[in-house]
């Protein structure tokens, strides 16, 4: 565990030396202020035009829905970008080599990285996405039914794909790794939207198939839960009664 | 009777990737306070062997021991300082801390870290101590070996492994290895050092193997390997009858280029040697004294030309 912990220290070091938090602060900041000041003058033209609160909180809880998904696609991708090259390029450059001469196991390797990472990944997640959703209710009045579950799944989401890419690079280089996590989130996508189609026209295998692919990468799955944790329960009420 | 102890003793050691034999029939044995050369030309499976013996690779036949435990031992890991070939440290870190995370790491099982002093010796030693506090990054690739060596040498290991410590050392930096591996064994650590510099090893190592194709060629004390000093003499005039009457110092024999070359001859008898040609009727003009090099040996050893007798 000592060795883990050496480790994970030692990863949560790199990401503030080589400024990726301070990059990711950056990112957050920007967008946070961009999609409130984005929601803010729809809901004061919304308000203007005469439409209900009603009307104007589901309109807010969509947009921020679409807020969630850039933020899912964006947090994805930071995850395989971290992930992929964190045991890669260690290995590649030697770095690794001098560290796995001590008395420690190469799973400790692994599980130190993934555990700094990690944290790195959720801190940025629940920052960002609690901070967002405080925002939104500022200039909007809007709170979704579960913002903290909702975080949640998004972080999850990203961890599902760093965990990925850190095991695929600890056989493929780097980039091979990030590519093939980038084209796994996006066919876990596809499961989700196919497994829709196929329970509609009840087409029993391509729903097997799409829900086999989903289980193996569980990123829509995850996503998933986040807009259900998102959605207002008046929106998610008519969701079931159409069905 | 009981013989010691050895630090690394390994039987038949031998390694498989794939078709490929790294490593066939490697048996060494290496004993407590000396330095050990480990030499063999490129793919001759050094590395292998060094990775094997630091558990980072598993046997595919034989065995051995590292410090008294089986080859692969992790807990052994913290008695062993290890300097690998291709030496590459965070470049974000400062040199102090890599020492430090090493420190760490190595006491990952035991708690018992090296202490401040111990990490401040140990930069120190390897001349890096008014540069602790940079980052590696901006460090030459001597600096960043110089920092490899503090890191092996951390705490005064029982066994230092050094793969190739001075391939990006300039001349003054390669002298100062050769004093902190001799300063390590004096400290009480035994050297097993892989090098290509035949010369370095020469200087510095008390005992060697050489290797290749995956096999010990040779092993043993440089001296006892190179055989006894030659005295070359160059001589003209000389009636052949007279070459033969030299045979009473010792072993003679004439090589292409007309020296006369006296094997297993006192260098004290030198002027006696002069004297006997002279008096034969020869003319000296070049008396050297000298023996076969380990690059030498090497070169006739992994050029196939076998041990000499």
């Amino acid at each position: 565990m000592r060795a883990i912990w050496i480790i994970a220290r030692l990863t949560a070091t790199e990401a503030a030396r080589r400024r990726i938090l301070w990059v990711l602060l950056v990112l957050t900041i920007v967008s946070v202020s961009l999609t409130t000041w984005g929601i803010e003058r729809l809901v004061s033209l919304a308000r203007e035009a005469g439409s209900s609160e009603l009307e104007i909180q589901v309109g807010v809880s969509q947009v921020l829905i679409l807020v969630a998904f850039m933020f899912s696609f964006v947090l994805a991708m930071t995850a395989a970008f971290l992930g992929a090259p964190a045991i890669a390029s260690d290995l590649e450059s030697g770095v690794a080599h001098a560290m796995l001469a001590r008395p420690i196991r190469r799973a400790d390797l692994v599980a130190g990285r993934w555990v700094g990472l990690v944290a790195i990944i959720v801190a940025y997640a629940a920052g960002s996405g609690l901070l967002e959703i405080a925002a939104v209710r500022f200039v909007s009045g809007y709170m979704p039914p579960e913002p903290i579950l909702a975080v949640l799944f998004l972080s999850s989401q990203a961890v599902v794909l760093l965990t990925f890419a850190m095991l695929l690079s600890t056989r493929l280089p780097a980039i091979a790794s990030g590519a093939v996590c980038v084209v796994l989130f996006g066919l876990g996508w596809m499961s989700g939207v196919f497994a829709g189609i196929g329970r509609f026209f009840d087409a029993g295998p391509l729903v097997d198939v799409a829900e086999a692919s989903r289980w193996l990468l569980p990123s829509d799955g995850l996503w998933r839960g986040a807009i259900f944790s998102l959605e207002p329960p008046l929106v998610v009420l008519a969701a079931v009664g159409r069905s | 009777m009981t013989a010691d102890p050895a630090i690394v003793d390994t039987h038949g050691l031998a390694k498989r990737y794939g078709r490929t034999d790294a490593l066939i029939d490697l048996t060494l044995r290496v004993e407590a306070g000396e330095i050990f050369g480990f030499l063999g030309p490129n793919g001759a499976g050094k590395t292998t062997a060094v990775k094997l013996l630091l558990g980072l690779a598993r046997p595919s036949g034989g065995g051995g021991t590292v410090l008294g435990t089986p080859l692969g031992d992790r807990a052994t890991r913290r008695d062993i300082g290890y300097l690998p070939e291709l030496f590459r440290y965070q470049p974000w870190l400062r040199a102090r801390e890599v020492v430090e995370l090493h420190a760490g790491l190595r006491a990952v099982d035991d708690g018992a870290r090296a202490t401040r002093g111990a990490i401040d010796a140990a930069l120190v030693d390897v001349g890096l101590a008014d540069r602790a506090a940079d980052p590696v990054g901006g460090f030459s690739k001597g600096m960043q070996q110089r920092l490899g060596l503090a890191v092996a040498l951390l705490g005064t290991p029982r066994l230092v492994v050094l793969d190739e410590p001075t391939s990006a050392l300039d001349p003054v930096g390669r002298a100062d290895v050769r004093s902190i591996v001799r300063r390590a064994r004096d400290a009480g650590s035994t050297v097993f050092l892989n090098s290509h510099l035949l010369t370095e090893v020469e200087r510095v190592c008390d005992r060697v193997a050489i290797v290749d194709h995956g096999r010990v060629l040779a092993s043993g004390r440089i001296d006892d390997l190179l055989g006894e000093p030659t005295i070359r003499v160059r001589a003209t005039d000389l009636p052949p009858e007279a070459v033969a009457q030299l045979g009473r110092f010792g072993s003679v024999a004439v090589n292409d280029a007309g020296w006369l070359l006296f094997s297993g001859v006192d260098a004290e008898r030198i002027p006696d040697i002069v004297d006997a040609i002279v008096a034969a009727g020869g003319r000296v003009h070049a008396v050297d004294t000298g023996r076969a090099t380990l690059e030498d040996l090497f070169m006739r050893l992994v050029g196939g030309g076998g041990l000499p007798a």
